[in-house]
């Protein structure tokens, strides 16, 4: 299959908007609105975007927002100990299903 | 060029000098460091050094004309044996001086004495350290230079440079470690002086926050990583004509270890001088004329422009 993400990829994400142009625009506008200062810093919401993305383990968006966190002046310590909790999060969310786990156990034993 | 058309599209062709109010001297490329980030590409194999009777030039602008900043910048300007005789002449004259320092120099043998003479000369520094973590520093500027930075920062500490604000002046830079932006100079400047403050027990003026510029060594970072038109892009894309009216060369002139003029130190390095119809040397400077010079620029420019801007005194927008 080759190379199936490219760097360059990303930057041909507008490319997407060829197709259903409104429903992009309104991706676009929201997804901007969203990274604008608010109640949260910058710093905040790019270090949510970057456990988020290796929540979801998106190439394209841990490239863009390491880059973020570095140009808001963070390091690999900020950035690991994002992604520690962005782990931990995940993997607890599997361990707690253990629980759902030993109701099932409970639902079938005599 | 790329750089004129957008200026041309926000009505800002030609950018014109404003006012003279520093003289920049580059006093040659000779350094203990070989940073990956020099725009000067500066090293302890270059022999690019002032002479006497330059740097006596130089002196004779400042008797005779109203600029009264002084810029030395290098390299490590303290290689450059007339440094002391050039900083107590323009003392002399009654100039603000501000000295452009590596830190690690002061490790060097027959060096250890600077950090004194810049005290008993008022010389406000303006130090290299790209940021407040060792591991980090090291890697842009080689093995121990962090270690030797701080153990300087220190020294100047106790000096009192960068003690109280009315005091002698200790300012540092923050460059980018790659291919990325700076982050807000006043947030950075914050997370520099607690961080400083909470490892080390240091202390420091103002933090300026610097661009690299796609020239030099970084330049060839880029062109080694095949980066260099995708940097060059994000730079133009960032344009703000917001950072044209505060970019430094409106307000300083740049004079090379030859007596060359320049508009800034990142001209001289890519050999950019001053417009033909200028007096180009500092034997035929004439500061009426130079005031009001149409600046001389390329590309490159775009990385004072861009986002926030960047000059040699931090973000000009």
């Amino acid at each position: 299959m080759g190379e199936y993400y490219s760097d360059n990829d990303l930057e041909r994400f507008g490319e997407v908007g060829k197709h259903c142009p409104d429903l992009f625009k309104k991706f676009m506008d929201w997804y901007g609105a969203s990274l604008q200062e608010g109640v949260l810093s910058k710093r905040e919401k790019v270090l949510i975007g970057l456990a988020v993305a290796h929540a979801i383990q998106c190439p394209y968006c841990i490239d863009a927002y390491t880059k973020s966190c570095l140009e808001e002046g963070m390091n690999l310590d900020h950035i690991t100990e994002a992604v520690h909790v962005a782990s931990a999060i995940r993997g607890g969310a599997s361990l707690v299903h253990a629980i759902q786990a030993h109701n099932a156990v409970d639902k079938i034993s005599m | 060029m790329e750089f004129i058309e957008t200026l041309k599209k926000h009505g800002c062709y030609p950018i014109r000098a404003s006012k003279i109010e520093t003289l920049q001297v580059n006093v040659g490329y000779r350094c203990n460091m070989t940073c990956k980030h020099c725009h000067v590409q500066a090293g302890p194999s270059r022999a690019e050094m002032m002479g006497l009777n330059t740097i006596k030039a130089v002196i004779d602008i400042l008797a005779g004309s109203d600029i009264r900043l002084l810029d030395i910048t290098g390299g490590a300007p303290e290689f450059n044996p007339y440094l002391r005789f050039l900083i107590e002449e323009a003392r002399t004259i009654g100039c603000h001086i501000m000295v452009r320092s590596n830190l690690t120099i002061y490790s060097e043998d027959g060096m250890e004495d600077m950090p004194l003479f810049y005290r008993d000369h008022g010389i406000e520094l303006v130090a290299s350290l790209p940021y407040y973590q060792g591991e980090v520093v090291d890697r842009v500027r080689g093995e121990h230079a962090f270690e030797k930075s701080i153990r300087a920062l220190r020294t100047l500490n106790n000096l009192g440079f960068g003690v109280d604000p009315g005091g002698l002046k200790l300012n540092l830079v923050h460059n980018p470690q790659g291919m990325f932006f700076p982050p807000c100079q006043a947030k950075m400047e914050d997370e520099y002086r607690r961080e400083l403050d909470r490892r080390y027990g240091v202390s420091f003026n103002n933090l300026f926050t610097l661009i690299n510029m796609p020239i030099g060594r970084f330049r060839k970072f880029l062109v080694e990583r095949n980066q260099l038109d995708r940097y060059m892009e994000r730079l133009s894309k960032s344009f703000n004509p917001a950072a044209v009216e505060g970019i430094m060369c409106r307000y300083l002139i740049n004079v090379g270890w030859d007596g060359t003029l320049y508009d800034c130190d990142f001209n001289q390095m890519i050999g950019l001088s001053l417009n033909d119809k200028y007096p180009g040397t500092v034997r035929k400077f004439d500061t009426g004329i130079l005031a009001e010079r149409e600046i001389a620029v390329d590309d490159h420019c775009f990385g004072c422009t861009a986002g926030q801007g960047s000059s040699c005194q931090g973000a000009a927008a």
